[in-house]
């Protein structure tokens, strides 16, 4: 199904997705939507695993895998994070990223 | 000769008795500490007694005195010809020296009991004594220059220590600093003419130094530097050591003024023991001295006569009792060096070296029994200063006798022992220096003068109005007064020309009436001035006093060395040179440092405002720093 | 057909980082997971598609939903983001596209002439829990650690505090 489309092609989109999502984490004030980005970020380099190992090495399944275990640490890194956010709103009643600055100097 | 293995003890107990009161005397009543100290005294001067009866009496002595070392052990081994070791040399001269000190040490302790009792720091004050003969102790027995040294600098801090006892006090602080700076200057000389001397002979030991006719200094003859030759220089350096601790001319100026520690102390200190060490040290050398640097031998002759005259002319002005005294010792320790300047070495020759140690012994006496003497009539009257006194032969007979026995001592009246020791002085002047035994001959006249003056103003005189009626000391303090006055009157009659001489053989002396005759007759002359002025109240000596206008002032300021002192170290060094180099350190050095430290400050307050809190501030940084970085490792460093 | 997909995935993805209403972000995210998932069944990884499928779209996507729903308002919208910010981010966003697509293409990547291992359930299922060489029984342990430490983290973090009556 891929003949013909050169790698280059998948690694653009993959990089124009990730700096979409690097460029709505850092624009973005909610933090859902941060988290979301985050997600398209990680989604992106997952492109790039499964891209290179389809490519590069189909005689083997090691971007495959990083891509499945990646999944795995996106789904954790989601729940911890929504987690979070629901305490910071209990206690600021907003989820502002600019809001959650205690931790300055 | 064997058995005086036992002599180990001499020091050792001195230096128990300060540990353990010193350690432990807080917790005691204070006269269990001075009993203490006292007691390990007594058995010290039992001790040494029969050390120096069984040395100069207890054998045969026809080829003169063996020099005896009963213990000697390695302290420091740096090389097999390099080592410091610690032991005890017993001869003439050191044996003599450990009578005196235990003596007089005793005569103190004994003393204290009653003088200091009540006293705040009794404890603290036995200690400090029991520490203080130790160290003069080890100084005098010690077996090569290093371990005298190490001892002398013992000496230092204890005299320091005693002498700044009244801590509370601004006056004792400042003299027990002035005191310990200016021997320590002193000490310098003392350490840096120890190196040469150990550089040029490749010893420490005394033995091999002072034995006749030794070869250790064969290499020394061809090294010299600025035209004066290693030895000279050695000697001198060594010799300006020992005078700092004696208080010779012009590191006297701390003498007079350690008259602030306890007057027991100035006894034992100031007038018997320390301030002979520096004399005792150029006896110690006196075979090197005198053979291999006799320029600094006549160095030595000369500073002693100039500092016997200038003493006893600031003596006649002085009006506290104490400073009189401490002039007075000045003068007779100058005596000391001026007759070890004109020695020759064995036999006749060596009549000086027998007379300085001769006057040594003496004078410990007697300005041992000064001191307690003035130290009893200051604890009557609860004064210094002579014009707060007169009067006194009426309530203190004891001390009246025995000061009056002292100052006839010191006046060189016949037979009393002053006048047989200094007698041999003057002859030994005589024979080698013309212009130092016309100085020393009007020496007497004055020594004479100011010490009736004295007398006759503290016992004589009117009565003044006394706070309580004075009353006699206390048995404690009577007995070593009594003591010490049968000392000085019979310590003249010891055969010293037999026992402690240069080279250890006897020789027979005799009265030189031509000099004894004239000597008598100043003194004399000097006792009957002062009956004359000071007998009975009269105006003769503030008139006197007007006359000599601006010379008596100079006399009274003693002459502004003091002042002179200040003046060199307070104006030209501390404003030339040491406040530049303090500005340099406060400013330059200490700027640098806090500089820095201000520095990093500040820039941290600038960039603190960077830490936000914003969290999309931190992720923009990251990225944007990471492409930075991957941007120029790309363009630029590739 | 690849560009198809890419296109949702670009156009989609922009839109999910710029629209102003969140719950909009939230699905158009969820079209960017599905047509990734449709790249991963071009390169032939089915698996790899499922997963993408069920956990991303199924479950990330269910649980931010979820959280919206707990924290924001649905007719809410946001402010336009601060220029400045804007600026920043694009820019970033920028340069950072134009260095990595200038490094890729001038980079000659060499396609591999190896035979293709088949990918199905069974080579799968073996090299995911095999101690061999190319097992990956280790990872797969710590993921599930990690996940089951993610969890009870996610519990302890969001339950409520004793004492303190809840306002959600």
């Amino acid at each position: 199904m891929i003949q013909g489309i050169p790698i280059e092609h998948f690694l653009i989109v993959s990089t124009i997705m990730f700096f979409i999502g690097v460029c709505g984490f850092i624009i973005r004030r909610n933090l859902i939507t941060m988290l979301m980005a985050i997600e398209l970020i990680l989604n992106s380099v997952n492109i790039n695993f499964v891209v290179f190992n389809r490519y590069l090495y189909p005689d083997q399944l090691q971007g495959h895998f990083f891509s499945l275990f990646i999944v795995g640490i996106a789904a954790a890194e989601a729940a911890v994070a929504i987690a979070l956010i629901i305490n910071i709103y209990r206690k600021l009643r907003n989820i502002d990223v600019e809001n959650v600055n205690e931790m300055k100097f | 000769m064997t058995g005086f293995a036992y002599t180990i003890l001499i020091p050792l107990i001195p230096l128990i008795v300060f540990l353990v009161t010193g350690l432990l005397g807080m917790k005691w009543k204070p006269i269990v500490s001075g009993l203490l100290g006292t007691i390990g005294m007594g058995t010290t001067f039992t001790l040494s007694l029969l050390t120096a009866g069984k040395y100069f009496f207890g054998g045969h002595h026809a080829d003169g005195f063996q020099t005896i070392i009963p213990f000697e052990t390695t302290w420091l081994r740096f090389t097999d010809t390099l080592h410091i070791n610690m032991g005890i040399l017993l001869d003439p001269i050191s044996v003599m020296m450990l009578v005196v000190i235990t003596t007089i040490s005793f005569m103190v302790h004994l003393y204290s009991l009653g003088y200091m009792k009540g006293e705040k720091g009794f404890a603290r004050f036995y200690a400090f004594l029991s520490l203080f003969t130790f160290s003069m102790l080890g100084l005098v027995i010690a077996t090569n220059i290093f371990q005298m040294y190490i001892f002398w600098e013992l000496v230092g801090v204890s005299s320091f220590l005693l002498i700044g006892f009244y801590y509370t006090k601004p006056s004792a602080v400042a003299a027990s600093k002035k005191a310990f700076i200016v021997t320590r200057f002193a000490d310098l000389g003392f350490l840096i003419g120890i190196l040469i001397l150990s550089f040029v002979t490749g010893t420490f030991d005394f033995g091999k130094l002072t034995e006749p006719g030794t070869a250790i200094f064969g290499s020394a003859a061809s090294m010299s530097f600025m035209g004066i030759s290693a030895m000279t220089w050695a000697m001198t350096l060594i010799f300006i050591g020992g005078a700092g601790k004696s208080a010779m001319f012009p590191l006297h100026i701390w003498l007079p003024d350690a008259m602030e520690g306890p007057t027991p102390v100035s006894a034992l200190i100031h007038a018997a023991t320390m301030v002979v060490a520096g004399v005792f040290l150029v006896a110690r050398m006196f075979p090197v001295i005198h053979f291999q640097a006799p320029a600094a031998q006549e160095i030595i002759g000369y500073v002693g006569g100039f500092t016997s005259l200038f003493a006893a002319v600031i003596a006649i002005t002085q009006f506290d009792i104490k400073r009189v005294l401490a002039f007075s010792t000045l003068s007779q320790l100058g005596y000391m060096m001026l007759a070890l300047g004109v020695s020759g070495y064995g036999g006749e020759e060596g009549l000086g070296y027998m007379a300085s140690m001769f006057h040594l012994f003496t004078h410990a006496m007697f300005k041992a029994l000064l001191f307690l003497g003035a130290g009893s009539i200051i604890h009557a009257v609860h004064s210094n200063y002579m014009y707060d006194m007169g009067g006194l032969r009426k309530y203190m007979p004891v001390t009246h006798i025995t000061f009056l026995i002292a100052c006839l001592t010191i006046a060189g009246v016949p037979p009393l022992s002053g006048f047989f020791s200094k007698d041999e002085i003057l002859v030994a002047a005589l024979h080698h220096n013309k212009l130092l035994f016309a100085v020393e001959f009007i020496v007497a006249g004055l020594t004479a003068f100011y010490m009736f003056r004295l007398y006759f103003n503290v016992f004589w005189g009117k009565d003044r109005h006394y706070h309580h009626t004075p009353h006699e000391s206390p048995l404690t303090m009577s007995i070593p007064l009594m003591f010490l006055a049968v000392a000085s009157v019979f310590s003249g009659f010891l055969p010293f020309h037999h026992l402690v001489t240069s080279d250890k053989m006897g020789f027979d002396t005799e009265m030189h009436m031509a000099v004894a005759v004239p000597s008598v007759l100043i003194g004399l002359l000097g006792i009957a001035m002062a009956w004359i002025l000071y007998k009975k109240e009269s105006s003769i000596p503030a008139k006197l006093a007007n006359k000599f206008g601006i010379l008596y002032t100079a006399t009274y300021n003693k002459f502004y060395f003091d002042e002179i002192y200040l003046f060199v170290t307070r104006r030209i060094i501390f404003n030339y040179i040491s406040r530049p180099i303090a500005w340099f350190d406060r400013h330059i050095i200490d700027g640098f440092m806090v500089g820095i430290g201000l520095v990093t400050e500040k820039i941290s307050y600038q960039i603190k405002g960077m830490q936000s809190g914003q969290l999309q501030h931190y992720a923009f940084m990251f990225v944007a720093g990471t492409l930075a970085l991957a941007l120029s490792l790309l363009y630029f460093l590739m | 057909m690849f560009y198809m997909f890419a296109g949702i995935i670009l156009i989609f993805s922009l839109l999910s980082v710029t629209t102003r209403r969140i719950l909009r972000a939230a699905v158009y995210l969820l079209c960017v997971l599905l047509a990734t998932a449709g790249l991963y069944f071009m390169l032939n990884y089915q698996f790899m598609a499922a997963v993408q499928l069920t956990l991303y779209a199924g479950g990330i996507v269910v649980l931010i939903i979820f959280s919206i729903l707990l924290t924001s308002h649905i007719t809410h919208r946001f402010k336009h983001p601060d220029l400045v910010k804007l600026i920043m981010g694009a820019g970033t966003a920028a340069v950072g596209a134009g260095l990595v697509i200038s490094t890729l293409l001038s980079h000659s990547f060499q396609a591999s002439t190896a035979p293709e291992l088949p990918v199905n359930m069974t080579t799968i299922g073996t090299q995911l829990l095999s101690t061999e060489k190319n097992g990956y029984v280790l990872p797969f342990e710590l993921i599930s650690i990690l996940l089951l430490a993610a969890m009870i983290a996610a519990i302890v973090i969001a339950k409520k505090e004793k004492n303190k009556n809840s306002e959600i």
